[in-house]
Parts: C-alpha cells; sequence; structure tokens
C-alpha cells in the first residue's frame, strides 16, 4: 500500500463569526491529480490556504491535522513552513496577474525561488530559469526573461506562474482554480501542461475547481464539497458513473455539459432547488433543506462520511442506508 | 420578416490614437421566437455586438433593423420609444441594479420611464412580473443587497422584462452563476421565452450553454462571424477550424470521453492586418489566406463558413 504524501484529517476552520470548514478529511498520493470540487463558499479555497498555512485575517484552524511529507503543517514553525512553501509545496492561483510582481522582471521572480531555496548562483538560477520557461511553453525564453509580467497574455502569464511553482521540483503543487479566468482553449493549453509536468517531475497535484468538466478530464480523484464538508470522495470514472451523494448526482443532472445531446426544446434541465444559504442554520446534513432524498433523521446530525466500497466515500445517511455498508476497518 | 436584422454592422473605439475595429462587418438575423446564440472567446467583440445592437456604442457603420425600423442612425431621442421592444439582461446583475433602490422602484421606474399605466397599474405589472421570474410579492419591498446572486439574476431578467419586450439580448447571464443555480436561469429562460413569445441574442462563452440553449449559433472571431449553423448542425458537423479548436477544448464530464488535443497555436491577439485574422493561429492555412480575407460562404442548409479550404 502506497503512503499518502498529503494527510488531512478533521481539519476545521472557523472565523470569529462561524466555522467555514468542518472535519475536512482527504489525502493525496505521490504523483496523483486529486481534484477538490465545489461551488463558491464551499469551503475549497481556504481549505488550500489552510494547507499553506495562508489563512486570511481572522480565520484559524479550530481542528484538525495536515501532515505534508512527514511535517504536520498545522503546527510546524513559520522557518519550517518557510522552507516547505515553494520547495516541497507550491502554489498556483487564479489570477496570475496579481501573484506576480508588476515591478520586477518574470525571469528574476523566477530565479527569485530558486536562490532562496537552493542558495545557487545568479548565473546558474537565470539559466534554470531560461529552461524553465522553455519548459513551460514560453517560446524565445532567453529574451522574455527580462520582461515584465503586464508584456504576457493571460494564458502566458498562467505558464510564468507555473514555471515559478514547479522551480524546484515540489512533491505537491496546489492550483486553485488555475484556468478560471482563461478563455476555454487556453484552459486545456495550461491543463494539459500540468498535466504533462506532472508525469514529468513526479509531482503530485491537489486542483481546484467548479468545473465538472475539468474534474472529469484532468484528475484521477475527486473529493466534493457543500457548505464547508466533504459529502463525496470517489475516483474519478466511477464518481461519474454513477455519483452516490444526492448534492453530486443534482450538480451533474443540472449541468449542461453532462448530458452533450440535451436541447432545450427537448428536456427540462434537472435544478438543485433553493440556495446553498440554507445550509447556514441546518444543524443536521448541511445539503438536507436542498435534498430529493432526505428523510427526517438527516436533520439530527451531520453524516459521517462512510466507505461504500473502499475508495468510495459519501457522507449520506440515506445513501449508505440502502446501499450495502462494508465494515470499515 | 425577422425580428432583428443586422447588416455589414461595424463598431470601432479609439483607444490612445489606435483604432480598435471590435465589431468588423457583422450581418446577422433573430427571427421572431428565435434564440440565436453568439459564442467566442474574450476579445472576440460579441459583448460590443450586443450593445452595439442596443444602441448602448455608436456603431460606426452599417444597419441595425428591428422589426423593420433602421435604428442605427436614429438620435438618442428618437430612440427612447423604441427601447421599450428591445432589452438586455447582465453578466452581473448587481452591478447592474442600484443599491439604493427597492426592488419594487427598480422594476417600475421603466414602466414610469415610458409613461405605461397608472400608478395601481405599475403595482400590477411589478407584481407579475415578479412571480413570473419566481420571486415573492414581497421581494418588492427589499433591496438588491437582500438576495443571492441566483435571485439577484431573476431581479434583473424581471427589470428586463417588465417592459414586454420583443428582442431580449443576454450577455453572459449565467456566467457568473454556480452551476446549481445555473440549470434554475436557463430554466426560467426557457419558461419566458415560451410564455411572453420571446425571442433571444444569447452572448456567452460556454458553448455548453449555448449547445442547450439556442435554436441557430454563431460563433464570432477578432470581430467578424466565422461560421454560422443550426445548433445540431454545428455541434455534429463545425467546418471552421476556429470553431473545431473551440469545441474540442471544452471539457466534457465524462472521464471515458477521449479528448483530442486542441488543433489551434498561440493565443487570440489583435490578428494580422490583412487576410484571414485565424490564420496565424490556424493549422490549415494556405498562402491565400494570407491574402484574401475569407467571406461567409454558404454550403447549405443554412451552414455558413468564413474559410478558403471548405471553398
Amino acid at each position: 500500500m502506497m503512503y499518502p504524501l498529503l494527510r488531512v484529517e478533521d481539519l476545521t476552520i472557523g472565523f470569529p463569526a462561524a466555522t467555514v470548514v468542518h472535519e475536512v478529511s482527504f489525502e493525496v498520493f505521490p504523483g496523483e491529480t486529486m481534484a477538490l470540487v465545489g461551488e463558491s463558499g464551499c469551503g475549497k479555497s481556504i481549505t488550500a490556504f489552510a494547507l499553506m498555512r495562508l489563512l486570511p485575517p481572522g480565520a484559524r484552524i479550530l481542528r484538525g491535522e495536515v501532515m505534508f511529507d512527514g511535517i504536520n503543517l498545522v503546527t510546524a514553525a513559520p522557518r519550517t513552513l518557510r522552507d516547505v512553501r515553494g520547495r516541497t509545496l507550491s502554489l498556483i492561483l487564479q489570477e496570475p496577474m496579481t501573484s506576480l510582481n508588476p515591478v520586477l522582471p518574470i525571469g528574476m521572480q523566477i530565479a527569485e525561488v530558486m536562490r532562496r531555496h537552493e542558495g545557487i548562483g545568479k548565473a546558474a538560477a537565470r539559466r534554470r530559469s531560461v529552461e524553465l520557461l522553455e519548459l513551460v511553453g514560453v517560446t524565445d525564453a532567453q529574451r522574455r526573461y527580462d520582461d515584465f509580467p503586464h508584456h504576457f497574455s493571460g494564458g502566458m502569464r498562467q505558464r510564468v506562474m507555473i514555471a515559478m511553482a514547479v522551480a524546484c521540483n515540489p512533491k505537491l503543487l496546489i492550483a486553485d482554480e488555475p484556468t478560471t479566468a482563461l478563455d476555454v482553449t487556453i484552459q486545456a493549453q495550461v491543463l494539459d501542461l500540468l498535466d504533462s509536468l506532472r508525469r514529468q517531475l513526479g509531482m503530485a497535484v491537489l486542483l481546484i475547481t467548479h468545473d465538472l468538466g475539468v474534474v472529469a478530464q484532468w484528475a484521477d480523484r475527486v473529493t466534493v464539497m457543500y457548505a464547508g464538508r466533504v459529502v463525496e470522495q470517489a475516483p474519478v470514472r466511477p464518481f461519474f458513473a454513477s455519483p452516490r451523494h444526492p448534492y453530486a448526482r443534482g450538480l451533474l443532472d443540472a449541468s449542461v455539459g453532462h448530458d452533450g445531446e440535451a436541447h432545450y426544446t427537448t428536456r427540462r434541465l434537472n435544478e438543485i432547488p433553493g440556495s446553498v444559504a440554507s445550509a447556514a442554520f441546518e444543524h443536521g446534513c448541511p445539503f438536507a433543506p436542498r435534498c430529493p432524498v432526505r428523510i427526517d433523521a438527516c436533520r439530527l446530525s451531520s453524516p459521517p462520511l462512510v466507505a461504500l466500497v473502499p475508495e468510495h466515500r459519501v457522507a449520506c445517511i440515506v445513501t449508505a442506508g440502502t446501499e450495502h455498508v462494508p465494515a470499515v476497518g | 420578416m425577422s425580428l432583428l436584422s443586422v447588416d455589414n454592422l461595424h463598431t470601432r473605439y479609439v483607444s490612445r490614437g489606435r483604432t480598435v475595429t471590435a465589431v468588423d462587418g457583422v450581418s446577422l438575423t433573430v427571427a421572431a421566437g428565435e434564440t440565436v446564440g453568439l459564442v467566442g472567446e474574450s476579445g472576440c467583440g460579441k459583448s460590443t455586438l450586443g450593445k452595439t445592437i442596443l444602441r448602448l456604442v455608436d456603431p460606426a457603420e452599417g444597419s441595425i433593423r428591428i422589426a423593420g425600423q433602421e435604428i442605427a442612425t436614429l438620435g438618442q431621442r428618437a430612440l427612447a420609444p423604441l427601447r421599450r421592444n428591445m432589452q438586455m439582461v447582465f453578466q452581473d446583475p448587481y452591478g447592474s441594479l442600484n443599491p439604493r433602490q427597492t426592488v419594487g422602484t427598480l422594476l417600475e421606474t421603466p414602466l414610469k420611464v415610458h409613461g405605461m399605466g397608472s400608478r395601481r397599474e405599475r403595482r400590477a405589472q411589478v407584481l407579475d412580473i415578479l412571480a413570473r421570474v419566481g420571486l415573492p410579492p414581497d421581494a418588492a419591498a427589499r433591496y438588491p443587497h437582500e438576495f443571492s446572486g441566483g435571485q439577484r439574476q431573476r431581479i434583473g431578467i424581471a427589470r428586463a422584462l417588465v417592459l414586454k419586450p420583443q428582442l431580449v439580448i443576454c450577455d453572459e447571464p449565467v456566467s457568473a452563476l454556480d452551476l446549481s443555480i445555473q440549470a434554475q436561469i436557463l430554466n426560467l429562460l426557457v419558461a419566458l421565452k415560451r410564455d411572453l413569445g420571446l425571442s433571444y441574442l444569447f452572448i456567452s462563452h460556454d458553448l455548453s450553454v449555448v449547445r442547450y440553449f439556442a435554436d441557430r449559433v454563431l460563433v464570432m472571431y477578432l470581430g467578424r462571424i466565422v461560421e454560422s449553423a443550426d445548433h445540431a448542425t454545428l455541434w455534429r458537423d463545425p467546418r471552421h477550424p476556429y470553431t473545431r479548436a473551440l469545441l474540442s477544448a471544452v471539457p466534457v464530464a465524462d472521464p471515458t470521453y477521449p479528448r483530442a488535443p486542441v488543433a489551434m497555436r498561440g493565443e487570440v491577439s489583435s490578428g494580422p492586418a490583412t487576410g484571414c485574422r485565424f490564420r496565424t493561429r490556424c493549422p490549415i492555412a494556405i498562402d491565400r489566406c494570407a491574402v484574401e480575407d475569407p467571406m461567409l460562404n454558404d454550403l447549405g442548409g443554412q451552414h455558413r463558413v468564413a474559410c478558403h479550404r471548405l471553398e
């Protein structure tokens, strides 16, 4: 059995006014792409920021453990974190323009990462940066090394961010909605690039997205979040073939891309009624107010994540009750 | 006769002394009761085209006829009464709703501006449109910030429809919404079209949404329509290399789907000054593409493509 590279257990994150992530657990194995998927406000991005210990002011990790490469990131000292971030664990964000320094040439920004973590000299760092720019598909890299971020298009800036993120050969790259701001043709190019780098460099990717198409095409496994909780977890094939949580089923049914032949003249889209706001005051299952199969017991306590088969877990007492559940041990 | 008929429309912006032609000779029609989808990537001019048709942006040349009447050259004063018949739904409903006005006031104002009905009749119309978009009557007394994103889009739709227009231009109406809310809004737009006999020009970058929602689809690239066809034909048999690249790039929510690499180079830029605008990214460009600008050519059955390789 392979050991996970990242193991998140019972991670709970709160702001003074409210708890926004509840007992989130998942694992990322070496070399795989795990997608964390959910709609806005489900807690997927703040979970990613918590892994990097980069929470916004006011937010705190209340409980839980994040074991990465033998280090508990929740309790790690700032010095340890500085050595981990950008070296073995790196991050790219949705909007590359705001994550790049606008007044520094891009090559220098890539070189800086390697000089900080690997202590190599200026000339060597420059050479390596040019190689990295070539690796991510920036043509004429030698000359573009000295260009500033505003000289690049959105897709090219994201490539530069990726070059920076993989500069020190990380074991895990967290990509938070890396292509949401990009056009669909550029999205495909950037995700293909990430995927080929993953294979070449043997790194794992935690891909945070709201797009089920992106999950299906580029991930190995998926963790679905709703209102701050994990509701389903599975490899992508069984997940898309038969999602088990009523929310996941509803999402796929509501998605116009799922049934490619659907047209408004022949089929009405399935809706998930209401909105996620209804989860705010719920004691039991957060999805219960919108759920088509809820029973009274759903309102009593929040359902645990149980394994239907070893790799397919779901947090729904109705699903778990109607399917054979092997003893979890 | 088409409800909307646009002919050889051009829109130009001047930016730092440079002229940018955002809409470059577009012709299109929308028949009564028809939904026409307009797809393209950011910067292709699709939003500018929508705004030009509604005269929110002035055209540089060309013709725009609504129900037979030419509006491209009308002054704003002459245009005002005609605006009743053509309305727009925006991507970000919050940005287009006055935060200091109650929803009731927001919805009644267009009726007042157009001098429609008595105070009592206007109130009744506001309640009627609220019910049609699926909001409770007490929504009228509340402010936009009290609503969720999906409900705000319902308000945006209500405001566009309160004047009972025939033509509604929807500019990315579901792009800012979560997936579970998108389906609600798309179903609502379908129901309203059926109940009120609307025609839509539906602008979107999301091909899956357009595929579901449009009767006919126009594909736009750098200010030009490069392909147009009915929805079934376009997805079954896309012909323009740009359309093909665009369709192949859409990630399908099925891990067993065999995805082909996107056959297109580089990124959208200002495009070359001569010949076909797409040629610098095109996998099948020939010498002629650099010299001669391809015109839309009918392949039969109203399937039109602007590509020399398909003539």
